[in-house]
């Protein structure tokens, strides 16, 4: 990428990934193992309780997590590389932003129009399309998948304001 | 025009359009209807309300269209906590299975049948005791007294889900005769006749049409149903024998009795009028020569009530689902 | 040769001139289904089936009627396969395989031998196992009946087995990854007692984690993240896309007979059981990269990787019919669906069905070996069309992807809680990538995980809490014990190889 010196910055280093990715880890692990316990872990007489399975997978993972935060804590500053350079995330940030903004908005505005705005926008911003192109292909996107979805195979996909006004829902 | 105004303009007629139904005496649903199953594709209810929905397709009993979603998460509470949560939208149906009892009882999910608002019971779901038709047994004690003299637990009984109709069924029976039985929850009722058929368990509760053709093909046999009565289905289904000649459990010294709920419900806080639209409806839906012979080749028990004798049945229903659940120990801690 | 004679009866039911423009009418639709994930194979056949039910009351219209529903079925199981290749989405559980060199291939400019590979891999698994029902159907579906809960469990433990083994990642990422997938398969309701597990009391997390929504997040929404870090392209534009490409893939394919015919037996095998294309298209998977000579370079983009799952998923897919039509046991949810569907036509799938509906029978079974063919055809001159779709601007398939995406997860259960899964899984899915973190154990045990625990507690609940019982008679036995072998396999090797090196040092 030619983002210039910062770019290829490290925004976050392998180890620190390694480090908050293995205790993301234990700790999904432990909420495992207590509710497993508060179910019944042990081996009853016509075989294992609800919470025996669950109980050893928790187990597991907290503990070939612990050994992979060990590993991590051992990488050496020098041998510790970039996990995502500054510029690298810039450009995922790029997309996961819009995408969490698109799926927030679902929940309001229904599906087909924040899919239009969604496209739109993105061909827009990113691909530096013309208005007209962008919003062409947006509406487009959201009228196809309309008919496919809700008019041919009549599955219902959340609906929003719009939708209500139209009398489509 | 100003936008503003446009909006307003837009919105008011809008209003308009959404009101004007009710302007008219009796009341249509407005937009698309939604049709919950409790439950996965292919079972019972799945079949049972996919087929409703292509009879009112298939007559124009309704101006707007149904789909079905299935909801099956939480042995289905999923399902009745969605409609639940609906509350006052006449716009959503859902059709119950045992579970409409059980899955709260079973499991402490919070709701019950009171949350909902019931419309009509379309049938009942027969239970029948099934053996391999390589066994002695020529009737239900025989059955039973042999599984008394292997000793406790070694009589496997296979059924669908846990918790639920087909392992009531089974606790009801230990309750009666003392028997203790192991039962073996399985996904489907077909896997459950299969099971029966592989000789891997000794008997199933499954519904008619789940073991129908493993009985014609002579690897299953009926010993008798779990109603007060005598299925009413006279025409022959093997060689010899046809719905009507399968003894009621009772007939046979085994007092149990269990018939499943295959009934339409509706969110709480509708209208009568909106009940009435609905009651009309499957009750049209019920009047088809379609419909009759869809419960023919299930053979159900066709007891269809509604209003105020309805809901007195479901509540009697759910009594006795208490105290059966209660004497077999199903109870989840904290639900009462 | 009664079958021959019923079959070339068969034939002349599934060739009128109605039933073929059904075939690829259903062809068609079933394509489009196995490419959107929200639309599942169950999905799209189940939406279809009213449509079926004014059709099967004219006189030889059950036949039209399956003969559509059977085709929307093929088209689904080709279709999976698109996305898979294209953007390392599967669209089914069975295509997950698909995507572990499928993808690659595509990366490396070849979507268009991929896409061949697959199509004419799932036409050889289909037919493998379209020949074993005409000829075998009545020893088969006996064989079915010898399947009890530890045999169901010994055929899961193989599948894990095949395909675990040899991972190449640090082994307690491995390992911390698998887990993740069983817990997550937990979650819900407990498949023995009925309890609610992992669901601290929330609406949300009654239904559990679907597989798709996690497929959806770790491999499609995971894979753009990806691809962005590297600028707004995608690799593999550079794909061909003229028919020639065809042509230059099957002179490649005849290489591979051995692993085709290996994956149609896991396919056939695991079809009838019924266990299912998914732990089909898995155990291929690993077998073949165990046993091929190219072994090691799987996973990097190898033909030979897409042609051992889809060869699999298919025939079993395919076989799956069988124990449907005979025993009344639908071995996928599609398949449930179908079962439905005959029974609301007033047919009874079972025993009988051979002889008292032989027309209807025997016209499926012809309308499998036609319905593959007209796929086949229908797909393959597709192939082209869907390799361009690499050509469209990033910019403006990444939105569109991710549309799709969020119809496909929302679909599976009607929640906008998995939407937010789907992202949540999407960031997931780019640090485990980024960590070397394998994904594909993590998918396998979702996928199987439930499945696995409940025939295992069912078989405990069997044998009264006695390990034995994995081992009480034959087949359950040999079973078992070729998955402990393959278990133990990478570690006897390895140990092999280390004592080796020592000499060599020493």
């Amino acid at each position: 990428m030619s983002e210039g010196r910062d770019g290829a910055r490290a925004a976050c280093t392998r180890k620190t990934a390694e480090i908050a990715v293995a205790l993301l880890l234990m700790a999904l692990g432990a909420i495992v193992i207590y509710d497993s316990l508060r179910l019944g872990a042990k081996w009853g007489s016509d075989g294992p309780q609800p919470g025996y399975f669950p109980f050893y997978v928790g187990l597991i993972i907290c503990i070939s997590s612990a050994l992979n935060l060990f590993n991590a804590l051992r990488i050496r500053p020098e041998k510790d590389k970039a996990f995502v350079e500054v510029g690298q995330l810039k450009l995922v940030l790029v997309v996961l932003v819009p995408t969490v903004i698109y799926v927030g908005l679902v929940g309001w505005l229904g599906i087909y129009v924040s899919s239009a705005i969604f496209v739109t926008l993105f061909m827009r911003r990113l691909g530096k399309y013309a208005w007209w192109k962008s919003l062409a292909v947006g509406v487009g996107n959201s009228v196809a998948f309309f008919l496919i979805f809700e008019v041919w195979f009549q599955v219902p996909l959340p609906k929003g304001p719009l939708e209500a006004l139209l009398g489509l829902d | 025009m100003k936008p503003k105004l446009m909006a307003a303009a837009a919105a008011f007629a809008g209003a308009l359009l959404a009101a004007w139904p009710l302007a008219g005496e009796a009341w249509e649903p407005t937009k698309t209807v939604e049709f919950i199953i409790p439950a996965g594709t292919g079972g019972g209810a799945d079949q049972m309300a996919r087929y409703i929905q292509s009879l009112v397709a298939k007559h124009h009993l309704m101006k707007q269209s149904m789909v079905v979603v299935n909801k099956a998460g939480g042995a289905g509470a999923e399902g009745f906590l969605d409609v639940k949560n609906a509350k006052g939208d006449p716009h959503k149906l859902i059709i119950t299975l045992s579970n409409l009892f059980t899955t709260p009882l079973a499991t402490g999910v919070p709701f019950n049948w009171r949350d909902l608002t019931p419309v009509q019971m379309m049938a009942l779901d027969e239970f029948v005791l099934w053996v391999n038709a390589s066994k002695p047994y020529k009737t239900a004690m025989d059955y039973i007294n042999d599984c008394k003299k292997l000793g406790p637990g070694k009589c496997k009984m296979a059924g669908t889900g846990s918790k639920q109709e087909d392992q009531i069924i089974t606790a009801a029976i230990e309750q009666k005769t003392g028997d203790k039985f192991t039962y073996i929850p399985f996904k489907g009722g077909g896997a459950v006749a299969v099971q029966l058929v592989g000789n891997h368990v000794e008997s199933t509760v499954n519904n008619p049409i789940e073991a129908v053709a493993q009985w014609r093909a002579g690897k299953l046999k009926p010993l008798c149903v779990f109603d007060t009565e005598r299925m009413p289905y006279k025409a022959k289904i093997t060689g010899t024998m046809s719905w009507y000649d399968i003894p009621t459990c009772k007939s046979q010294g085994l007092d149990v009795e269990y018939v499943m709920l295959r009934g339409i419900f509706m969110p709480g806080g509708v209208t009568p009028e909106q009940v009435q639209y609905y009651v009309d409806l499957l009750q049209k839906v019920r009047q088809l020569p379609e419909w009759k012979e869809f419960m023919a080749t299930g053979a159900f028990n066709q007891t269809a009530l509604n209003g105020k004798a309805y809901e007195e049945w479901v509540a009697k229903e759910e009594a006795r689902h208490v105290a059966l659940m209660k004497a077999a120990g199903f109870m989840a801690a904290g639900s009462k | 040769m009664q079958e021959i004679h019923s079959l070339l009866e068969g034939f002349v039911v599934a060739l009128s001139f109605k039933n073929v423009g059904l075939m690829l009418l259903g062809i068609s639709l079933g394509v489009i289904i196995g490419v959107l994930p929200g639309l599942g194979g169950a999905n799209g056949v189940a939406i279809l089936l009213p449509l079926t039910f004014s059709m099967a009351q004219q006189p030889g219209g059950t036949t039209s009627a399956i003969i559509l529903l059977s085709c929307i079925y093929w088209g689904a199981l080709f279709g999976g396969a698109i996305t898979s290749i294209l953007f390392n989405i599967p669209g089914e559980p069975w295509s997950v395989a698909t995507t572990f060199d499928g993808y690659p291939l595509a990366q490396k400019g070849r979507a268009g031998a991929a896409l061949t590979a697959s199509f004419t891999s799932s036409f050889v698994g289909a037919l493998v196992a379209v020949i074993v029902i005409t000829f075998l159907s009545p020893v088969v579906a006996n064989f079915a009946l010898e399947f009890g809960p530890p045999e169901f469990f010994a055929v899961y433990l193989l599948t894990f087995c095949a395909f675990v083994g040899m991972s190449k990642e640090a082994p307690f990422k491995t390992l911390a990854s698998m887990m993740l997938g069983f817990a997550l398969a937990s979650v819900g309701t407990d498949p023995v007692t009925g309890t609610l597990r992992l669901t601290f009391h929330t609406q949300v997390l009654l239904s559990g984690f679907d597989f798709l929504v996690a497929v959806i997040g770790l491999f499609g929404i995971g894979e753009i993240l990806l691809t962005m870090e590297e600028g707004l392209a995608f690799k593999g534009a550079s794909a061909k896309i003229n028919l020639k490409v065809v042509l230059e893939t099957w002179k490649e394919l005849p290489r591979y007979w051995l692993t085709s015919l290996r994956s149609s037996a896991v396919g056939c095998l695991m079809g009838i059981v019924p266990g299912g294309a998914t732990p089909a298209s898995f155990m291929s998977y690993g077998v073949a990269r165990r046993f091929s000579r190219n072994g090691s370079k799987f996973g990097t983009g190898v033909v030979e990787g897409v042609v051992a799952p889809e060869t699999a998923a298919h025939a079993a897919g395919t076989s799956a019919l069988l124990p449907m039509i005979t025993l009344g046991v639908p071995g996928s949810p599609t398949a449930a669906v179908l079962l439905g569907g005959l029974l609301i036509w007033g047919l009874q799938p079972g025993p009988l069905l051979f002889v008292e509906q032989k027309d209807f029978v025997w016209g499926l079974i012809a309308s499998m070996y036609l319905g593959n063919i007209a796929g086949l055809l229908v797909v393959l001159t597709c192939v082209p069309l869907f390799a361009a779709i690499l050509r469209v601007p990033f910019s403006v398939i990444a939105p569109i992807i991710i549309v799709v995406c969020a119809i496909g997860a929302y679909t599976v259960n009607n929640t906008m809680f998995d939407v937010w899964m789907m992202v949540v899984f999407g960031v997931a899915g780019y640090a485990f990538k980024k960590l070397s973190y394998p994904l594909a154990p993590l998918v396998l045990a979702l996928v199987l995980g439930h499945s696995a625990e409940a025939s295992f507690r069912q078989a405990m609940l069997v044998s009264q809490g006695h390990l034995g019982v994995f081992f009480s008679n034959g087949l359950v036995g040999t079973m078992t014990g070729l998955a402990l072998a393959l278990l133990a396999w990478p570690l006897v090797s390895w140990a092999i190889a280390k004592v080796r090196a020592g000499r060599a040092f020493g």
